[in-house]
């Protein structure tokens, strides 16, 4: 029990959104959307390990958070400047138009 | 002293080096003194080192340099031993390598080879050293290989012409058979005694079983064989004279080709105990004896000539080691090291006065032209044909008297071996410095005697083939006989002649007497009858033709082991090669190419579907962790 929550329902929200998340990846053409949906998985994960540290009493499972959420940002500023490149290059950022690697 | 040993092979190694790096930018002249002044420090150390040998009570020193190698049960120090028959082997080693690096610098001088050959040159002496100063088996075989690898190089100097080449590799080839013999011996030695140090292996020699030394023995015979050329072994000998004369009469002649010897004596125990072994080596050895003197009677090439009577002189080493006579067989070893780098020094002027000719056929008359050549050569040929009180005479009289004491058979066929020698060496000595000049009027005009850096080294070792007998002068003339005593501590089993006086002078009077009437039928053909061996192509009576193409061994060889063994590669590629590797490779190649191809289809480059495919293949995963 987390402030009279049962754990049961953290599992359930992270659950729910990483399902969300993983749908959006694979059924949307939108490299953006595609991006935003990759960081709700993740996002999901960190919940999952922010509500067991809680659980447990146990400070290390946030300080990994923090390092996750640290990467992601990182990762975050070189992605978009990826898809900024390609939308100046291609003039578009649809995955299906996207196939293959030369122009 | 003793305690610098360390550095007698290591002066070597230093020049080695030089040469080797910087040989070429330092120019001839430095190349040659540094190649020469490093064998001279070792001469000079192992002088010092002999001399304080002499004067201890201690004739065995062990010097532990570091440990060499340490895995489990297999411990090997690198240790060097210093004792009476080593610190021998470095006086010969050192001193004759110096005269002959001397003799190079005027030799060699107009070669564009020269700082190379140095190198060569110095890596044999450091390599030889090695084989003579360790203290256990594998320090040897380092040596063993080592000269092995020098003496390749060196055959194979001009390697610009192609017969020696061939002739390099097969005396490489050669050894190599004679070394897997000399290395399953030494792995049999650790398995049977668990130290290949000569120390502990040589006071545990009693407790193995009489059959295990035997083999031992002979197998160490094997290597004995390669290296210095006996039956079946000995054809890469006289192909080896395409190397330059220096390195024939240093590596062919006075070193490289007595580690056999050396390693017996060493290993003398084991002979001691295995009667085989021991008849083995007299019988290989006398025949060899006999069977190279008879091919040296009749072949036209100066330096074959001396190449076939070295193989001979082997032979009678062995023949002595054989009888169980090693200090003699030693001593042989010594004044055959002073009188056939003599005599293959004096060929190579004699080559260097014809401007490269060999074939004694067109020489003649030359002792007028070349006088010091002719003198130091005269020494040599007296001492190998056993006259007195040349040094010849005093070592194979040593070896004949112990063959005799232990069977008169074999002191047959080794004094016909020796008679033998005294013929065709002075059939050499007649055709090439009497009679009238048959060589071209070139030829003539071009005779001059050597540099003095050339005469030097052969006056050096005519004197020592003059006196060297002094070594060890016969026992019954109630004189010191310097050498047995010498190397008593190195010996297990003595064997003091037990003939009588009488017996021991009648032995000697034959082998004079013997040698005097071969030289004056050898004097009557060659000199009164004015005989000229045959031309090329000329018919020549049935049995000198056999013998001329020295009993067609080589051919035997090439028919018997080369050509089955083609014929079976031949095989083997068509069969093996084409059709079982090549499909195998061939077949995992077209394998995958097809697999990809089919494959390749799924690329299409649609994110969609690979992280579809992804998540699938994700959830696939997790499932089988659960199943599993």
């Amino acid at each position: 029990m987390i402030n009279g929550i049962s754990i049961n329902y953290y599992l359930l929200l992270s659950a729910v959104l990483f399902i969300i998340g993983a749908v959006g990846v694979m059924a949307r053409r939108n490299s953006i959307i595609i991006f935003m949906c990759i960081e709700l998985m993740l996002n999901a994960v960190n919940l999952l390990l922010v509500s067991f540290s809680t659980l447990h009493n146990d400070a290390s499972g946030q300080v990994f958070v923090f390092f996750i959420m640290a990467v992601a940002a990182a990762e975050v500023a070189v992605g978009l400047a990826i898809l900024s490149m390609i939308y100046r290059n291609v003039k578009t950022i649809d995955t299906d138009v996207l196939s293959n690697l030369k122009n | 002293m003793i305690k610098l040993i360390g550095l007698v092979p290591l002066f070597p190694l230093i020049g080695f080096l030089i040469n080797g790096f910087f040989g070429k930018k330092i120019g001839k002249s430095v190349s040659g003194i540094i190649a020469s002044v490093s064998i001279l420090a070792s001469f000079i150390l192992s002088v010092l080192i002999f001399v304080e040998l002499n004067g201890s009570e201690e004739k065995s020193h062990i010097v532990n340099l570091f440990s060499w190698i340490n895995s489990g049960a297999l411990q090997i120090p690198f240790e060097f031993l210093v004792d009476p028959l080593s610190s021998l082997f470095l006086l010969i080693i050192t001193g004759i390598g110096f005269l002959i690096h001397i003799y190079s610098i005027g030799y060699m001088s107009h070669d564009e080879g020269f700082a190379r050959f140095f190198t060569y040159l110095n890596l044999f002496v450091f390599f030889m050293l090695l084989l003579v100063l360790g203290n256990n088996y594998l320090i040897m075989f380092v040596g063993w290989e080592g000269v092995g690898l020098c003496s390749y190089l060196l055959i194979g100097f001009w390697f610009k012409n192609n017969a020696y080449n061939d002739a390099a590799r097969k005396a490489f080839v050669m050894n190599r058979i004679g070394d897997l013999g000399f290395l399953l011996g030494i792995i049999l030695v650790f398995i049977t005694f668990g130290s290949i140090s000569y120390n502990e292996v040589f006071l545990k020699a009693g407790t193995a079983s009489t059959g295990v030394i035997t083999t031992i023995a002979l197998l160490l015979f094997v290597g004995a064989m390669g290296k210095s050329a006996q039956i079946p072994l000995y054809t890469w000998l006289p192909d080896a004279m395409a190397g330059p004369t220096p390195v024939s009469a240093l590596i062919h002649a006075a070193t490289m080709v007595t580690a056999g010897i050396y390693m017996i004596v060493r290993s003398n125990v084991f002979y001691s105990i295995s009667e085989v072994a021991s008849e083995t080596v007299a019988i290989v050895g006398v025949v060899t004896a006999l069977f190279a003197a008879t091919i040296g009677l009749f072949q036209n090439d100066i330096k074959k000539i001396l190449a076939y009577s070295t193989v001979s002189q082997l032979g009678l080493m062995f023949l002595a080691l054989g009888v169980g006579a090693y200090s003699s067989a030693v001593f042989h070893v010594t004044t055959h090291a002073f009188f056939k780098a003599l005599l293959f020094l004096g060929a190579g002027s004699v080559i260097h006065a014809m401007g490269g000719e060999q074939d004694i056929r067109k020489m003649g008359g030359l002792s007028g032209k070349i006088k010091i050549t002719f003198m130091t050569m005269l020494m040599g040929t007296i001492a190998i044909s056993g006259l007195p009180p040349f040094s010849g005479f005093f070592s194979k009289d040593e070896i004949l008297a112990h063959t005799y004491e232990h069977s008169p058979l074999l002191w047959m066929f080794g004094s016909i071996a020796s008679m033998l020698t005294a013929f065709y060496m002075f059939r050499l000595l007649f055709l090439t410095f009497f009679g009238k000049f048959r060589g071209t009027h070139e030829q003539e005009h071009h005779l001059h005697e050597s540099p003095s850096s050339m005469t030097f080294p052969l006056i050096v070792l005519a004197i020592l083939s003059v006196v060297g007998g002094l070594l060890g002068l016969p026992e019954f003339w109630h004189m010191p006989n310097w050498m047995s005593n010498n190397l008593e501590s190195v010996i297990v089993r003595k064997n003091p002649s037990t003939l009588n006086h009488e017996t021991e002078w009648m032995l000697m009077g034959i082998a004079v007497l013997a040698a005097a009437v071969t030289i004056y039928v050898a004097y009557i053909i060659y000199r009164q009858k004015k005989t000229i061996p045959l031309k090329e192509g000329d018919k020549m009576p049935g049995l000198q033709t056999v013998i001329y193409n020295k009993y067609y061994v080589d051919e035997f060889y090439d028919a018997v082991i080369r050509k089955p063994l083609d014929v079976l590669s031949v095989a083997f590629h068509k069969f093996f090669d084409i059709q079982i590797i090549d499909g195998l490779v061939n077949g995992v190649g077209s394998t995958v190419k097809t697999v990809g191809s089919g494959i390749r289809l799924l690329q299409q480059g649609n994110i969609g579907f690979y992280i579809i495919s992804m998540v699938i293949g994700i959830v696939f995963i997790i499932l089988l962790t659960f199943l599993i």
